[in-house]
């Protein structure tokens, strides 16, 4: 559903959701009862906390609630692996590759892969695809790229935390 | 090249690429809008280059863009460039930003088909994989039917990872191509036994998904995944298949028992909670299935419910929540065994977490009893006198108004206590229910007789206080209660005790600043009162005092008549003037209250919500015919036309009606009277005695206070439900002790079977609390002969419903997915004879024009399988085919085309598919036998203004050659068979081809034709040899040619103008036709008109077209379609008015079948 929306319905589901999610508190269930923005009393916003990330999940009535869960636990100990020692710089600079991990278990929607194995493999097997073709020519892109990283001048370590939720629309609703 | 290659790349090292943009923003905080629209021109400027690494680049930031929320859709040909890179790293950036930024909308997404279709089968597994991710975001039922076999070929790849993106992808294109489900279901179904855990898993979530939405078909299943489910140990495929037995079970009560041991075994066994969870669920789902019948399932009941009393218990908050939510299904069925945690469910109320309180409200919904009614609101109010959050205190009010007012006020013994509790939610402040608040009052005083005198005193105290209220002006909100109270205490003023001083607070001036539908209530009720006021003041002979109140109208009334709302100012004007004559008739001591009462004499009965639906429809009265002749629809600059087709009559303005005078204003009421009493579908009036001022005696009607001790006399503030509690307390204490008394003496005097007073809707369980006033809850009426209609939940907007297919059944052959054998690099397209310009691809139908058009060149197929291909669709496209070409070149087409046998099926078995669509194919069947079937079609052209050209289809049916194939007609006067040059008009023309078996071929002849206003028919003969192993048999075959008026049409295009001048020159007859029970589109319907009519649409205002043809003679033929609900109206203007009606009854023809 939340795929379809407009720009702008897009921008204000995920600005709700993060209203409605970062001001729980921490001993509080993760599930929030969908409400009309969402599509309806029949989709449920399922998060995860960690430090400042949340994971906001929405998902209809024919998923497990907890499933969803371990199947969030299961993406961020994905991104840890593939990122080594994930931390919210790394996807906040590296959006695509976040959505690349996360296309490997979430399919338009439906869950595709919940083997962390199986889901590194692929990713670890695409990325060697990529250098590979990248070959020589890459080479000299790099170098600056790294460059430019090393020139970074101070890593803020506050982090708008807006950016963070903008992981909702790449999850749509689980149809 | 290399060092092009090489320059390139360092060029790129100086662009941003997304690290670049994203640490740009975040430098930029103070002028992010500006930052970014310049980082857009960048990317506008990169998306020039022809250097694809440098378009992927801009690509992948505009993708981070549109996650910000910047729209992106005009770069979408870009990401198409980018999805067919041939390079991995580019093709993931295109289909990433395709599947985050396309939608059905978006009109480029037609031009992926072949990309897709191309990384389908790309030798990469990584290419397919990501091809088919973006797919599964933006397919579109075009993209669904085109690539649906692909994509099912994929399902038994070699590798396990395309496999299972392949089934799982199956589920899009089932949602937007459903015709896709049949065929492809036996491949799916085999797929839960693949050997690789990922694709099984795929395939049990794709077969949940589809049988969540219908479940029915899907029990044939169940064996199998019963298998799955014991054997299985993967838990996310066994919560998902618990869940679809949920889901099962209700349809099938054998496998509930079945179900039972496995699941509870489960449940004992497993250590993971989620499952654990849905193995609860599922179990509830079944006993609930099982309700009935089975004797023993009380254990399981307790198994359930004490499992879930620990997950409540829980100091997770999510398995409490869980728990709750699991009860509350429970509760449903089995209200006992829940009821005995209401401790629990009422700890929950205290939790702080609003989602487990938002549960645990959801449960006591189900829990309340006469018993402990007053004390689960008792609570919730004193929540919400606590709760912080508009959201939740919202949703509380909700709450206690549900449980009060569940099933017809069923745990409610007193509503003296409910209305003050109402009565008290009126001070919670900044509340968005306020009408659901006021709704209730009405409800209650309206249905409780017995409550209308303590809802009519607390009323009054509440428009008392109004100025406390009022000062919310939020819509919706708290002062939507006033719009009850005032009605009440206007309707039921005989109640009142001071009716004087309602009648003050009523009018004070600050109403004037509450909504104006509650202003208007006021204006109307204030009569009300004002009527019984009178009335009181004449009977007790205090004329002076009525002329008082008199006064006070006439003083207050003319504030709402500057009001700005109209109702409000209307009705206040007329009551002004109403007043102020009966001021007058006061002055010369004329007895006025008896009439002004009669104004609002009888009593209004409650009706069911439903009951104006279920009124049936008399015989022989049709609700979607015109009464008059419709209005054009809209005034703008199409009036023109419009206007020639209708003479509009100047329509008299109305005068307004004056205020009619008081008598005259009774008349009529009683004229209404009347004429409601014949009504037999108007809701009578009960008598009503206080009401019946006509037959009272005068003395009867004067309000006396009496002083009910049970009620505490009102407090000038708001009144407290507690005190209620306590009195309701005492009552049933009371109550008890009399009923023990009674007891005794039962036991004493043996039984003597005393009813206990009951109110209808209390049963023997309940505790025997007996309600305090008589509840005499006025049922809502139905009109007699209420029509039985369960349908009324049904949503024919379903997309799921689609997908509800039975999919036992053997597949037909018809049933096989389009497929696109040979694919043709040439797919130019040629000029189409019956160019459709209206048909938009929004519509979500499989099949379109524009679809066809850009298909055709691609479809060449071979001939074996051709013959078992009988779907409708492809015969169409076919058919399309066969006309393209033939337009295209005849004599090259005839040599050239490839034998295709179909061509020549008949139409008529499209329709008996129940195709949706309309079968564009003009080709009619003309003859047939078991040698050969001719399909025929015939146009004219403008060049040759008598003549037409009829082209037949001959399709070899049998396994004989045929050769010497002649065709001949019996001329007519009019129509005669252009004959080669030197034959007799007894000859018959060659077929100048000979046909091998299985294999059609067109043959064009032409007519002459005199007159063309008259359709006609000649009869002919096709006379062949048909030759096979066992020699040669001369055949024929008789036909009988239809020559239609519309086949003397030529599509030609007319522009607005030229087409007003031709309607305006007046020496065009007119004619109109209207046909019912049409369900198209108008969209499709034109495009029917155009394609089978040969008319072409000139202007299209909403659902209202005109459209032009010319005949082969030179005939303008102009048209006027217009759609109603369920109808169209066609009228026409020729210049021939027998062409005209032979073309619209034609039409008529074609219409009825839509």
């Amino acid at each position: 559903i939340i795929l379809s929306q407009s720009e702008d319905t897009q921008q204000q589901i995920i600005r709700e959701t993060f209203h409605l999610v970062s001001k729980r508190d921490e001993n509080v269930c993760n599930f929030l009862e969908g409400g009309l923005l969402i599509g309806g009393s029949d989709n449920k916003l399922i998060y995860r906390h960690y430090a400042t990330l949340y994971f906001v999940f929405c998902v209809d009535s024919s998923e497990s609630e907890l499933g969803i869960l371990d199947l969030i636990q299961v993406f961020v100990e994905t991104l840890d692996k593939c990122f080594e020692n994930v931390c919210e710089l790394d996807l906040i600079f590296h959006v695509d590759k976040v959505h690349n991990i996360l296309a490997e278990m979430v399919m338009g929607g439906m869950v595709l892969e919940t083997n962390m194995n199986e889901i590194v493999t692929q990713i670890d097997a695409q990325n060697k695809l990529e250098k590979s073709e990248a070959g020589l020519a890459g080479a000299p892109a790099r170098a600056v790229s790294a460059v430019k990283n090393m020139n970074l001048p101070e890593i803020p370590r506050n982090i708008n935390i807006g950016d963070i939720s903008i992981k909702v629309p790449n999850l749509p609703s689980f149809k | 090249m290399a060092l092009k290659m090489v320059k390139g790349s360092i060029d790129r090292m100086f662009d941003k690429n997304l690290q670049d943009l994203v640490r740009g923003i975040r430098n930029h905080k103070e002028d992010e809008a500006k930052y970014i629209s310049q980082c857009i021109d960048e990317i506008k400027q990169e998306l020039k280059q022809d250097n694809i690494a440098v378009k992927a680049n801009a690509v992948c930031k505009l993708t981070y863009l549109q996650m910000l929320g910047y729209d992106i859709s005009w770069a979408a040909f870009n990401i198409i460039e980018v999805m067919s890179a041939s390079k991995f790293t580019f093709k993931r950036i295109g289909y990433l930003a395709a599947s985050q930024c396309f939608h059905e909308g978006t009109d480029v997404i037609m031009l992926t088909t072949n990309q897709i279709r191309k990384d389908l089968s790309s030798p990469s597994q990584y290419d397919t994989g990501v091809a088919l991710t973006g797919l599964s975001c933006f397919v579109t039922p075009d993209l669904a039917r085109d690539l649906a076999n692909d994509i099912m070929t994929l399902m038994s790849h070699t590798k396990p990872y395309i496999r299972k993106k392949a089934v799982l992808i199956m589920y899009k294109v089932f949602l937007k191509y459903p015709e896709s489900l049949r065929p492809a279901f036996p491949r799916l179904k085999e797929k839960l036994e693949d050997p690789d855990p990922g694709v099984q898993s795929a395939a049990v979530n794709v077969i949940c998904e589809l049988a969540r939405r219908n479940p029915k078909n899907y029990l044939s299943l169940a064996p199998l995944f019963f298998k799955l489910m014991t054997s299985s140990t993967n838990n996310w495929v066994l919560i998902k298949i618990i869940k679809l037995f949920g889901a099962l079970t209700p349809l099938e009560p054998r496998l509930g028992k079945k179900l039972i041991e496995p699941l509870t075994n489960l449940i004992h066994s497993t250590s993971a909670m989620s499952l654990l969870y849905e193995c609860v669920n599922t179990v509830i789902a079944v006993l609930i299935s099982l309700s009935s019948g089975m004797p023993n399932h009380s254990a399981s009941i307790q198994l359930c419910v004490q499992k879930l009393r620990i997950l409540i218990e829980d100091s997770d908050q999510n398995l409490k929540y869980l728990g709750l939510l699991a009860m509350s299904k429970i509760l449903r069925t089995h209200p006992k065994s829940v009821q005995a945690h209401k401790d629990l469910v009422l700890q929950c109320l205290d939790d702080k977490d609003e989602s487990i309180r938002l549960r645990a409200l959801d449960l006591l919904y189900g829990m309340v009893s006469k018993k402990n009614l007053v004390e689960i609101v008792k609570k919730l109010m004193s929540h919400v006198d606590k709760a912080e959050g508009t959201t939740y205190r919202d949703e509380l009010l909700t709450k206690i108004i549900d449980i009060c007012s569940q099933c017809n006020y069923q745990h409610i013994t007193n509503f003296q206590w409910y209305i003050s509790v109402l009565v008290e939610l009126t001070r919670l402040e900044g509340t968005r229910h306020g009408h659901l608040i006021a709704a209730q009052m009405l409800d209650v005083a309206i249905r409780v007789k017995a409550i209308r005198k303590f809802a009519v005193s607390q009323m009054s105290a509440l428009l008392d206080s109004a100025h406390l209220v009022a000062s919310s002006t939020q819509r919706n909100g708290i002062c939507e209660v006033l719009y009850a109270a005032a009605w009440i205490c206007g309707e039921f003023s005989e109640h009142l005790q001071e009716p004087h001083q309602t009648l003050e607070a009523m009018l004070r001036p600050k109403v004037t600043t509450l909504p104006g539908h509650i202003q208007a209530v006021y204006v109307q009720n204030v009569v009300k009162l004002y009527a019984s006021i009178l009335q009181q003041k004449e009977q007790a002979a205090e004329p002076e005092a009525a002329q008082d109140v008199t006064q006070l109208m006439v003083d207050r009334l003319p504030q709402f008549v500057q009001s700005a709302d109209l109702e409000v100012q209307e009705r206040a004007s007329c009551i002004l003037q109403l007043v102020k004559h009966i001021q007058k008739l006061q002055a010369k001591d004329v007895p006025v209250a008896e009439e002004v009462s009669a104004l609002f004499a009888g009593e209004l009965n409650p009706v069911a919500p439903k009951a104006q639906k279920k009124v049936p429809v008399p015989e022989g009265l049709d609700l979607d015919a015109w009464i008059n002749e419709p209005p054009s629809d809209s005034e703008s600059e199409d009036e023109k036309p419009k206007a020639i087709f209708h003479e509009e009559e100047p329509r008299p303005a109305k005068p307004r009606q004056l205020e009619a005078d008081e008598e005259e204003l009774a008349r009529r009421r009683e004229a209404r009277k009347q004429e409601q009493a014949n009504n037999p579908f108007y809701i009578k009036s009960s008598p009503s005695p206080q009401k019946r001022y006509q037959d009272m005696p005068g003395v009867e009607h004067i309000p006396v206070v009496q002083i009910d001790l049970s009620v505490p006399l009102k407090v000038p503030g708001m009144p407290v439900s507690d005190q209620y509690v306590k009195l309701e307390e005492e009552r049933r204490h009371r109550q008890r002790l009399e009923k023990d008394r009674k007891k005794k003496k039962k036991k004493d005097k043996e039984k003597k079977g005393k009813p206990r007073r009951h109110s209808s809707l209390h049963t023997e369980s309940d505790e025997d609390i007996a309600p305090a006033q008589q509840v005499d809850i006025v049922t809502e009426e139905m009109p007699e002969n209420a029509l039985p209609s369960d349908e009324d939940d049904k949503d024919p907007n379903d997309p799921y419903r689609a997908l509800d297919i039975d999919l036992d059944k053997p597949l037909a052959d018809s049933e096989k997915l389009p497929v696109q054998k040979h694919r043709n690099t040439d797919t130019s397209k040629s000029p189409e004879k019956e160019d459709v310009p209206v048909v938009e691809k929004k519509v979500r139908k499989p099949k379109k024009k524009e679809k066809k058009h850009r298909e055709k060149g691609r479809e060449k197929r071979e001939k074996g399988k051709e013959q078992k291909e009988k779907s409708s669709k492809r015969k169409k496209k076919q058919h399309k085919k066969e006309k393209e070409e033939r337009s295209k070149d005849k004599k090259k087409s005839k040599k050239k085309k490839p034998p295709s046998d179909e061509a020549a099926e008949p139409v008529e078995n499209g329709a008996l598919d129940e195709d949706p669509l309309p079968p564009m194919s003009s080709y009619c069947l003309l003859a047939e036998n078991s040698y050969i079937k001719m399909t025929y079609d015939i146009q004219g052209s403008l060049q040759k203004d008598s003549q037409v050209t009829v082209s037949v289809v001959l399709e070899n049916q049998s396994s004989s050659f045929l050769k010497s194939m002649e065709l001949n007609v019996l001329d007519s006067l009019n129509t005669k068979l252009a004959r080669p040059e030197g034959s007799s008009v007894h000859d018959g023309v060659p077929v100048p081809f000979q046909l091998p078996p299985g294999i059609s071929n067109e043959a064009q002849f032409v007519f002459t034709i005199q007159s063309i206003v008259m359709a006609q028919k000649l009869k002919g003969t096709l006379s062949f040899i048909a030759k096979n192993d066992e020699g040669s048999t001369h055949e024929k075959l008789d036909f009988k040619l239809h020559f239609s008026c519309t086949s003397y049409l030529v599509t030609t295009p007319c522009y607005s103008d030229a087409f007003a001048k031709l309607l305006e020159s007046g020496d065009l007859s007119m004619s109109s036709i209207k046909v019912d029970g049409i369900s198209m589109s108008f969209q499709n319907l034109l495009a029917k008109i155009c394609f089978h009519h040969h008319f072409s649409v000139v202007e299209r205002v909403d659902s209202c077209a005109s459209m032009y043809s010319r005949s082969i003679q030179g005939h303008h033929v102009c048209l006027l379609v217009k759609k109603g609900e369920k109808s169209v109206s066609v009228d026409g203007k020729c210049s021939d008015s027998t062409l005209l009606s032979n073309v619209l009854e034609e039409m008529r023809a074609t219409l009825a079948k839509c």
